[in-house]
């Protein structure tokens, strides 16, 4: 199976329009949201059937027994990021800065600091005549990774016989994109013509080289702005970095997303774009060996 | 010596994950005996390269076949002076095999963290 | 006052909002939050810029006390110690720089270093002091970096340009915030992000109102939702394609077009109203 992740640095770009124009595209029967903080794309594919829902278990998180607790202070002073303070004369620990190391858990005198099981998030799987995995992480939780990881395993495991993947990613750098690119075969970024775009896309650039997976880049909204388009356009040719294509901005393409719709099923300037950028995309992909 | 190979969850086929193998196999080549053993390493948030290869480096493996490791995986195997061959997708026994008839090739590049994916 | 600004949803226009605001607001620093792809400061451009690293701590063994007993390696639940040769080692990429194998240890084998994950970078821009957070690639937390940011800033007012969606980044830029401000944008997958930062800010029971950026029309599910909570919304920012051509050159539409200049001011003076009722 063939794996294509849609990456983009800066949010806003449009990575989940695009993948999902690239999945009706392809009539591609694997397809995944690894954009576990704001996941989007199941907002515009159909599915009839409600899915099979799976707790994720993130990492542990430390809880305060209010009844035993001494009020001595142990653990808050022990704690390194800043996750406990005192509250009625007891210590609570905030679970959306906890990192469940422990630490508090050793330091109590009486047991009354544990550290539990958290649920932080949801996978959830449509198995139809394709396969679609989603998930959805609890606010204020880190470790995403982990997450984007379920998804794609989930994925792995339930469309082992589709020849094609695609994979929506998520904005930034940091765990969640990181875990996202693992064992991809390619990764398109989808930027945007403006100094934050540019410098966001050369962000990302930067976090996948070090994965030498083959990276293609297209410009979506290319109108708003032509000469930060070409000097994408410069700045790919420079880098050795394929071109796939550029998509203009279409008050028409936002219309069809509110009406849960893909690109691919109405006909306008972005969508014709976007279908050449796919084929562009698509050859280059088929290059990649297995 | 002590042979380890990561499995998937047939227990017989080597595992595509060095780190998030569900078990390991141990041939020890003097006893001539297997041991299957599950890697507790699979189930971590993070960080499971490195307690995998802690797994493999206690049991007192001299030698992995593994189809792909990660650089901190890699260290810790061969600062314990294990040494890495590459597997190949099959069975553990064609690669147990391969490797007695010197066909494995030495594992030399190791790829960067997954943080948290497989 | 310190004004958070998040949108769930990235590209909404944090980052064209939070330097808006600033630019008319009185006294007002700017800190750039969104650690992973920092953006403020290509509107800025600020100068006299100072760098300060920002470092956590990770452990170091002494292998002469150390007495091969693994209370480090099997306390630490991220997995970021192994033991070889006869003494620990820690991965630093995997540490989260807890403490926790310095205080298990009996004999005193474990200190600790610093460790440079990213920078703070603060400068002045035409007298407006812009601090930026710049999280290192390859580095997964951005929290650290983050927090360091916020430190840094002490002026009278501060506008927090927040990273996009609701996970752990997002609660530490917010936590010290006196008014929270969302910023929407009026299509399906917005409103859906939307619903999520609205629930954090909830949770967190911070006041908090709403710009609508680049409206078209009235996108109804947006508007309901609000009514229905009781949620203001405090401006509409109608889709103008030649304001979009200023932020992608980079520039400040406040000290270009004197009509968005008054809105940002009318915002300003509304978020002082909302925030002290």
């Amino acid at each position: 199976m063939k794996k294509l992740l849609i990456l983009s640095g800066k949010g806003g770009t449009g990575k989940t329009t695009t993948a999902a124009a690239f999945i009706r595209f392809a009539d591609a029967r694997a397809f995944a949201d690894c954009d576990v903080d704001a996941p989007n794309l199941h907002l515009v594919t159909q599915r009839q059937a409600a899915p099979q829902t799976y707790d994720y278990l993130g990492s542990q998180k430390a809880v305060i027994n209010p009844d035993t607790c001494l009020g001595c202070g142990q653990c808050a002073k022990a704690c390194r990021f800043e996750a406990i303070h005192k509250a009625g004369g007891v210590y609570t620990v905030n679970e959306y800065a906890c990192e469940g190391c422990g630490v508090c858990a050793y330091v109590c005198p009486n047991g009354s600091a544990a550290l539990t099981d958290d649920v932080a998030g949801q996978v959830m799987l449509y198995a139809e005549n394709s396969t679609f995995v989603t998930a959805e992480l609890k606010m204020g939780r880190g470790n995403s990774g982990k997450l984007v990881s379920e998804v794609k395993s989930r994925l792995a495991q339930n469309a082992h016989d589709a020849d094609l993947a695609i994979i929506d990613g998520s904005p930034g750098i940091g765990c969640p994109v990181i875990a996202s690119m693992s064992g991809v075969d390619m990764v398109l970024i989808v930027t945007e013509p403006s100094v934050s775009g540019i410098s966001d896309m050369q962000r990302i650039l930067q976090t996948a080289a070090v994965f030498r997976t083959k990276t293609a880049v297209c410009v979506n909204k290319y109108d708003q702005s032509p000469e930060h388009t070409d000097r994408i356009i410069r700045f790919c040719k420079q880098e050795n970095i394929p071109f796939t294509g550029r998509i203009p901005y279409d008050s028409q393409a936002s219309a069809a997303i509110n009406a849960g719709r893909s690109l691919a099923d109405v006909d306008c300037p972005a969508s014709r774009a976007l279908k050449a950028v796919y084929q562009e995309t698509m050859k280059l992909l088929n290059e990649v060996n297995a | 010596m002590i042979i380890a190979i990561p499995l998937d969850e047939t227990k017989q086929d080597v595992c595509v994950s060095f780190g998030r193998a569900p078990y390991y196999l141990f041939r020890n080549t003097d006893t001539n005996t297997d041991e299957i053993l599950t890697n507790a390493a699979a189930q971590a948030q993070g960080g499971a390269g490195i307690k995998a290869a802690q797994f493999v480096v206690d049991q007192h493996a001299d030698t992995l076949l593994t189809i792909r490791c990660g650089e901190n995986a890699s260290e810790v195997l061969l600062a314990a002076k294990i040494c890495i061959y590459k597997a190949q997708k099959g069975s553990a026994a064609d690669n147990l095999k391969a490797y007695d008839e010197g066909k494995l090739e030495k594992l030399e590049s190791f790829h960067p963290g997954f943080h948290g994916a497989v | 006052m310190k004004i958070a600004v998040l949108s769930g949803k990235g590209g909404t226009g944090k980052t064209f909002v939070s330097v808006n605001l600033t630019a008319v607001a009185p006294h007002a620093t700017y800190i750039d939050c969104d650690a992973e792809e920092p953006n403020g400061h290509l509107f800025f451009k600020p100068e006299q810029t100072q760098q300060t690293e920002v470092y956590t701590m990770i452990p170091t063994f002494d292998g002469t006390k150390c007495n091969g007993c693994r209370k480090c390696v099997d306390f630490c639940r991220f997995n970021a110690l192994a033991f070889v040769q006869g003494k620990p080692k820690v991965f630093p990429d995997v540490c989260h720089a807890c403490g926790g194998c310095a205080l298990v240890c009996p004999t005193g084998a474990v200190a600790e270093e610093k460790r440079g994950i990213g920078v703070v970078s603060e400068g002045l821009s035409d007298g407006i002091p812009v601090i930026s957070g710049i999280l290192n690639t390859g580095e997964i937390s951005a929290v650290p970096v983050i927090r360091a940011a916020l430190r840094a800033g002490n002026g009278e007012n501060t506008v927090i340009d927040s990273p996009p969606g609701s996970g752990c980044s997002v609660m530490e830029a917010v936590s010290g915030a006196d008014y929270c401000l969302l910023v929407a944008e009026p299509t399906a997958f917005g409103f859906h992000n939307f619903r999520m930062v609205h629930k954090l800010v909830s949770l967190l029971h911070k006041p908090f109102g709403v710009v609508i950026n680049k409206t078209n029309g009235v996108y109804a599910p947006l508007e309901e939702f609000c009514a229905n909570h009781h949620t203001p919304i405090l401006l509409r920012i109608s889709y103008d394609a030649k304001i979009a051509e200023i932020a992608a050159r980079g520039d400040i539409a406040v000290t270009l077009n004197p009509a968005f200049a008054q809105m940002f001011t009318s915002l300003w003076e509304r978020i002082q109203e909302e925030a002290t009722a």
